[in-house]
């Protein structure tokens, strides 16, 4: 920043949009460095994967309809399923929490912009060329990936199909990009917060991304190095996962899953922020013990590098070791049963209206805590051992995954979008993507946990008959919630091209320093920090 | 919220309560089963516990929230209250939780230690998982064989005529029925030493609430005790590649008389199995004799990978159709794969699964098959000499 700016930014505190120097047409896009962009970005590009992701498993529910195969064969099943998952992980789910950091988190802590805008810059444009690698593997001799999104040696390495490599180098460049995004949310939070803004006055939002951030640091190195090692088993002649050569298949999935437990929580932990930011804006009243929030969820983060091996009871682990990882994953349920509390105790005696985000939000917190319910009988090890593998684990993630996160991203999408955009969104066209979405998704999820218990294993392209009639009901309801999506999409278009007018706080509960900023927020927000008192 | 909104509401729940007790639902299992075992009534228990504990916290938490939406709202006139903590009430909703927690964690804990117990076992079976099939190996006694899914495959590829929706061209155990199932007697505790040829498996069966993975090159240990005879049914249930949903497992459990006349009628099979194995050697089989034969066993081991059509799933599953293995090759050369298989990829050696006179008369089919015509005929002497050099 040149010195003039500075000065003229001291001038004009916290509206310079006049001086925003953007570039024009696609390179204002490819060279930004503005925290708004990038986050913008982010979120396009997220929806995108959503809907590519989904187009995925609408397929695999077209096979699923009815006993038999119909559509698709059996190998291009197990590419469909394992695409859709690293599509939704990393794709969709992910880089929307990246977007929404990058859009608020300067906003709310009083920055400029992130701390690191280049790096910012880079972050954003490896992924789509990560994704490009792994939905061109659909396009090559050896197809797409098949062996699961959780990718358990040996299927991965001495059975692969070829496709191996493409994979390793696509999750490479997710994990470069996601380790990158987390340090400049450390960085920011650390350094830029305005003057007065302690650690515990920052907004729960802030806290859950700033812990985020953490968990992001210290696993996707795990992750990146247990993709090398399959790597060089599968092309450079190592055994680190082939017990002919001293290794050990066991150890590949420790490896993974110690990655893999906290990235659950990297995806439910923006979400926690989100609603705790929205039911109480809606309930007009502050929210429910925000210090038992912070060490809540700092306790789940620290839990979540102990569980790991609850994904793996049936790999034959010693007494030992299955009470200790049954144990603490139950322990879970207490500081998440805090949290769904607090947000119950907020909405108590408050002032309530049901505007779209606020709908997604009380949605978020009641499926997720189903997702909770499932998840506490799936921690106990004798029943899992029911339970693991099938349709009711498919339940389980999909109910935090879905109508967790993903619906705390559409109620956050609701909520900032008149700051987004300038204008008010069409609340009737969102109520019906929101009902529309309510009820296919439990027809979707909810009779899949008596799939499960039934006894349908998971990740197969045909069934006996006795699964079929749920079946039926899963797929329409699948069909009902990806066309609802659409919906979404058409909301948000209209409300970039117009709409009412959004004034600077077009909520009357809501609390935080984006709202002290015009709507839409101009290109460059707080040159000059806010005081905090 | 809006009359119109409402009413639209509570059609759409009367529709979903409709299509859920409509009475084409009277066979569909809703819950988990109870089992046959004394193990797996256990976890059925603390399956119900755990699912009414939730279901109770569930009434109380979601019932304090429509509380608050339907009395508290601002539409109704209700003032926010100001306060936002109370440590009383954190400590007491953090406290209450660890309780219940507990009580679920001491059936749990005694339930897992009882189902990891494997000592003092009557019967000890060696399940081996190779893609897709399940192995069974009963030690002391000399029986061991390979089994398959018998469904055949018309009836899931749909084959045979359209497919009505009611599953009228699938039979009743589609999926879920073998060649040859395992047996294992009733009231004896079996022991089962679980393993894999290639990819992890896992052998399940719901009803004896045993699920164990089958890892390459390592053995895991699990258990059961069955109290009713019957036939037992289960799927492998970890991702193993293209056909892991077409490898279930069938479990005969007999009386005691019973198996151990099955026990008596098993090794007098293989007694006969290896007479004719031995006849065979001397004989000497027709082109059509072989080609039959061939066909039949093509179909059955090797039609998923190599399909039908010989033309394979490249690149993983090579076409046999004109290769230069099954055309210009030697048939040496050939008969060595079919019989020790193809080190680090899918391809099985099949010297222990079928018999020399079914490797003769593959290997006749596939070096004739599909216009391969090499006019090779290989017989089981063949077989025999290239499988001891």
């Amino acid at each position: 920043m040149t010195t003039e700016t500075i000065n003229e930014s001291l001038d004009d505190a916290h509206n310079d949009d006049h001086h925003d120097h953007k570039m024009t047409g696609i390179k204002r896009w490819l060279y930004t460095t503005n925290h708004k962009d990038i986050g913008t970005l982010y979120l396009w590009f997220s929806f995108i994967m959503l809907l590519t992701g989904g187009a995925l498993a609408m397929v695999i529910r077209a096979e699923l309809f009815q006993p038999g195969l119909q559509i698709v064969e059996p190998d291009f099943f197990n590419q469909l399923t394992t695409v859709h998952g690293l599509i939704m992980v990393f794709g969709a789910i992910m880089p929307a929490f990246t977007g929404f950091a990058n859009w608020m988190l300067p906003m709310m802590i009083g920055a400029p912009d992130m701390a690191l805008p280049r790096m910012n810059n880079w972050s954003f444009w490896i992924l789509p060329f990560a994704f490009a690698i792994l939905l061109g593997s659909f396009f090559m001799e050896s197809g797409a990936p098949n062996f699961g999104w959780t990718f358990y040696a040996p299927l991965s390495t001495t059975y692969s199909n070829g496709s191996t490599a493409f994979f390793v180098f696509a999750v490479h460049i997710m994990g470069i990009s996601s380790i990158m995004g987390a340090i400049n949310i450390v960085v920011t939070i650390m350094n830029l917060r305005a003057p007065g803004m302690t650690y515990m006055k920052m907004p729960l939002f802030v806290w859950t991304f700033f812990i985020t951030a953490y968990l992001l640091i210290a696993v996707m190195p795990v992750l990146a190095g247990v993709v090398t090692m399959l790597l060089t088993d599968t092309y450079f002649g190592t055994s680190f996962f082939d017990a002919a050569g001293g290794g050990d298949p066991v150890m590949f999935q420790h490896i993974f899953w110690f990655f893999g437990h906290p990235e659950v929580y990297i995806m439910i932990l923006p979400a926690f922020g989100i609603v705790s930011t929205i039911i109480p804006a809606f309930s007009r009243k502050k929210l429910f013990g925000y210090s038992s929030m912070v060490y809540a969820t700092s306790s789940i983060a620290l839990l979540s590098f102990i569980v790991w091996a609850h994904h793996m009871f049936t790999t034959g682990m010693p007494l030992f070791g299955e009470l200790f990882f049954m144990y603490c994953t139950m322990l879970i349920a207490v500081p998440t049963g805090v949290k769904v509390f607090n947000w119950v105790a907020t909405m108590w005696r408050g002032s309530l209206t049901f505007e779209t985000p606020m709908l997604f939000s009380i949605a978020f917190v009641i499926l997720f805590t189903i997702g909770g319910f499932s998840g506490l009988m799936l921690a106990l090890t004798p029943v899992d051992f029911q339970y693991h593998d099938t349709y009711f684990v498919v339940a389980h993630f999909h109910y935090v995954l879905v109508t967790g996160s993903l619906f705390s991203i559409y109620a956050g999408a609701y909520f900032w979008l008149p700051k987004w955009t300038g204008h008010m969104y069409n609340e009737s066209l969102a109520k019906w993507h929101f009902w529309c979405s309510l009820i296919s998704v439990n027809l979707l999820f909810f009779p899949m946990h008596f799939l499960g218990l039934a006894g349908m294993p998971r990740r197969i392209p045909d069934y006996a008959l006795q699964f079929a009639d749920f079946n039926k009901w899963v797929s329409i309801g699948g069909f009902a919630f990806g066309l609802s999506q659409l919906i979404f999409l058409a909301v948000v278009i209209k409300c970039i091209k117009g709409g009412k007018k959004a004034p600077a706080k077009p909520w009357d509960g809501a609390e935080g320093l984006e709202w002290t900023v015009a709507s839409p927020a101009p290109y460059h927000t707080f040159s000059t920090p806010p005081k905090i008192d | 919220m809006s009359r119109g909104n409402q009413n639209w509401l509570v059609g759409a729940w009367l529709l979903i309560v409709a299509i859920f007790s409509s009475s084409t639902w009277a066979d569909t299992q809703l819950n988990l089963t109870k089992g046959v075992t004394a193990v797996s009534r256990e976890v059925y228990d603390l399956h119900m516990l755990s699912l009414y504990i939730c279901t109770a916290i569930g009434v109380v938490v979601f019932g304090a929230m429509f509380w608050s939406m339907i009395f508290h709202r601002k539409s109704k006139g209700a003032k926010a209250a100001d306060f936002h903590e109370s440590t009383k009430v954190e400590i007491l909703w953090t406290a209450i939780p660890i309780v219940i927690l507990i009580a679920m964690a001491i059936p749990a804990t005694s339930t897992l230690i009882n189902m990891e117990n494997n000592e003092d076992s009557d019967i000890t079976i060696q399940i081996t998982g190779s893609q897709w099939k399940w192995h069974y190996k009963y030690f002391n006694e000399n029986i061991e064989y390979y089994s398959v899914l018998s469904t055949p495959r018309e009836q899931y590829e749909n084959q045979n005529g359209s497919f009505d929706g009611n599953g009228a061209s699938k039979g009743e155990d589609y999926l879920l029925e073998v060649d040859k199932p395992l047996v294992i007697p009733v009231n004896k505790k079996v022991r089962f030493l679980i393993t894999s040829d290639d990819v992890i498996h896992a052998w399940w069966v719901p009803a004896f609430a045993v699920k164990q993975d089958a890892n390459p090159g390592f053995i895991n240990e699990a258990w059961t005790n069955v109290d009713v005879p019957g036939t037992y049914r289960g799927q492998c249930a970890e991702l193993c590649g293209k056909d892991h949903g077409f490898m279930p497992i069938v479990v005969e459990v007999k009386s005691e008389e019973d198996y151990d006349a099955w026990l008596n009628e098993q090794h007098a099979l293989t007694a006969k199995a290896a007479d004719a194995e031995k006849a065979s050697l001397n004989a000497s089989m027709s082109k059509s004799e072989l080609m039959q034969l061939g066909e039949t066993t093509y179909m059955a081991y090797c039609a998923a990978c190599h399909q039908p059509t010989g033309l394979g799933l490249p690149p993983v599953f090579p076409a046999l159709k004109g290769s230069p293995l099954a055309t210009t090759g030697s048939a040496v050369e050939h008969i060595n794969v079919v019989f020790d298989g193809r080190a680090g990829t899918g391809m099985q050696g099949y010297g222990k699964q079928l018999s020399l006179k079914e490797i003769a008369a593959v290997v006749t089919y596939e070096r004739n098959a599909w216009g391969n015509d090499t006019g090779d005929l290989v017989q089981t002497s063949d077989i025999k000499a290239a499988s001891e050099e």
